[in-house]
């Protein structure tokens, strides 16, 4: 039964306020594809990525004009390509990151993620290799993704490669300087990385997932914004749960539905709904707004922890009602330069990366999209990799860092992205040394609630 | 096949004659017509039935789209599912 009221409020989360679908990602595996030979295995590559996604782009299109629904990305997540790699003789890496840019540019989506390597016990034949080429690939691709899982709670914190990580982000900033330091928004840091992740840059499809998947990723910090704006005033906590509760389930709803006609059409299986807030640096699509709305003078100062603890619940509560499978990395981001709220919050010196540290504890992915001086050592940004690892292997949460070291910026300056990666103010960092620490290497034993079977 | 037509903008005169005059060259059947008027925001939502229309859902709501963009109003046409859905378990 249509309702008049429904639908002009559901014209008026998708007009008004920056409601859509944030993407349709295709995850398409790439076992197959390996090949002793590299040439070969990136011919393989290429041909499976551009023959599974040829109709990506055009279904995304007709059912998003045929159901009034804005489908903004529309992005692939492929086989941790180090799997690929730990066959070939004597391969190029970054051989393998040009052929997904190539697969990307031509069946259209706007990023590949898959450049990765599943470390978190140790490093296998491949991982390595990969791992070192990240700079260069990300430098000579455009499109390409890159993410490392380094920790999980079943396994603890591979300190050895959380060291190398360290190095990476600075050579992958190193090597894009001249290009905002690109590289380093593109590569992402895990702990427990989740195999069906549909959002950039952290998406992979793992070795559990089908041969070939849709995943949807939605959106919609505008519409909680504006519900809380409209109904909040006067309500308890509570009330103001709920009424988060029933946006989230109708913003959902939206992401299901695409996903079911994405894969009738492409007659291919849905795999998850990644129920999540994604910001973008439009006025008002701001996760730090809704902790605003809710009652903070400014995201960062005190109750902002709490506040978005309970934001994050009461979105996973609405999200899984409307919603067959969840998966993906399910909550409220808080990507700094994404986020039109964080970034005021930042510039003002409210927000810290201590506090964005406390919020990773309690939301979706971790310290993302954060700034930082350009002389930031290697060893610092390894440690601030171990400490956001900690809370996700001690919390049974997927945490990730993607930080960005500014080279030749410092305090003050800024870095500017562009489109829906934004800009941001390199933000101080605690400049006290883990290095002896760091350069320990070794493995952060998994805590003592892995041993729950 | 059911299609929800919404057309929201200031009010004038023959809005309705417009929309429901494109719906009769495309050979849709206009089956429930509301609409409103607060505050000189006019909102009108027509549920019709596509099924003897030629033209594909989706070129047809661009038609109608480009129609709202030269009269100065907000036309979408969709079909109803996202309405359904969204609101209802």
């Amino acid at each position: 039964m249509l309702n008049t009221n429904d639908i002009l409020e559901s014209i008026r989360m998708i007009s008004d306020e920056n409601l859509d679908v944030r993407t349709v990602t295709m995850g398409i595996s790439l076992l197959d594809c390996a090949d002793p030979d590299p040439k070969k295995a990136c011919e393989k590559i290429y041909h499976k990525i551009t023959t599974r996604a040829e109709r990506l782009i055009p279904a995304a299109e007709k059912i998003s004009a045929a159901y009034g629904i804005p489908i903004v990305n529309k992005r692939i997540s492929v086989t941790p390509i180090a799997m690929l790699l730990a066959s070939a003789v004597d391969p190029d890496p970054v051989e393998y990151a040009r052929t997904l840019d190539r697969a990307a540019k031509s069946v259209g989506v706007n990023f590949i993620g898959g450049f990765s390597a599943l470390v978190h016990k140790g490093f296998s034949a491949g991982d390595e290799l990969l791992m070192r080429a990240i700079p260069q690939a990300l430098a000579q691709t455009e499109f390409v993704c890159s993410s490392v899982n380094i920790g999980s709670t079943k396994s603890g914190i591979n300190m050895d490669a959380v060291r190398m990580m360290g190095q990476i982000v600075r050579q992958a900033a190193e090597a894009t300087q001249d290009n905002q330091c690109m590289g380093a928004a593109k590569l992402v840091v895990f702990c427990n990385a989740p195999e069906d992740n549909p959002f950039m840059a952290g998406a992979f499809h793992g070795p559990g997932e089908p041969d070939c998947v849709i995943h949807v990723g939605v959106s919609g910090p505008g519409a909680v914004r504006a519900a809380l704006k409209k109904s909040a005033a006067g309500l308890s906590t509570d009330g103001v749960a709920e009424l988060i509760k029933r946006t989230a389930f109708k913003i959902t709803r939206m992401g299901q539905l695409v996903g079911n006609l994405m894969s009738q059409e492409l007659d291919v299986p849905f795999g998850i709904v990644d129920l999540s807030l994604a910001p973008t640096p439009a006025k008002g699509d701001s996760v730090a707004n809704i902790l605003e709305e809710i009652g903070l003078e400014t995201c960062g100062g005190c109750g902002t922890t709490a506040a978005l603890a309970m934001l994050n619940d009461a979105v996973k509560k609405g999200g899984v009602m409307a919603s067959n499978h969840v998966g993906g990395l399910s909550g409220a981001f808080i990507p700094v330069s994404e986020d039109d709220g964080m970034i005021q919050a930042a510039e003002k010196g409210c927000l810290t990366l201590e506090k964005l540290e406390a919020m990773t504890a309690v939301c979706s992915v971790g310290i993302d999209m954060v700034v930082i001086p350009g002389d930031t050592s290697a060893a610092i940004i390894s440690g601030l990799i171990a400490d956001e690892a900690a809370i996700g292997m001690v919390n049974s949460k997927t945490t990730a860092v993607r930080v960005i070291p500014a080279i030749g910026k410092n305090v003050g300056d800024r870095l500017n992205f562009g489109g829906l990666l934004g800009y941001a103010p390199v933000m101080p960092i605690n400049t006290g040394s883990p290095q002896a620490f760091i350069d320990r290497g070794g493995r952060i034993p998994s805590p003592i609630q892995a041993l729950k079977n | 096949m059911k299609a929800v037509i919404t057309v929201i903008g200031k009010d004038r005169v023959g809005i309705l004659a417009r929309v429901s005059g494109a719906c009769a060259e495309n050979n849709i059947n206009v089956l429930e017509v509301t609409q409103n008027i607060l505050q000189g925001l006019f909102s009108m939502i027509m549920i019709v039935d596509t099924s003897q229309c030629p033209t594909e859902i989706d070129r047809l709501a661009e038609e109608f789209s480009s129609m709202g963009r030269e009269i100065g109003m907000d036309i979408r046409l969709t079909r109803t599912e996202l309405y359904e859905t969204m609101h209802h378990i």
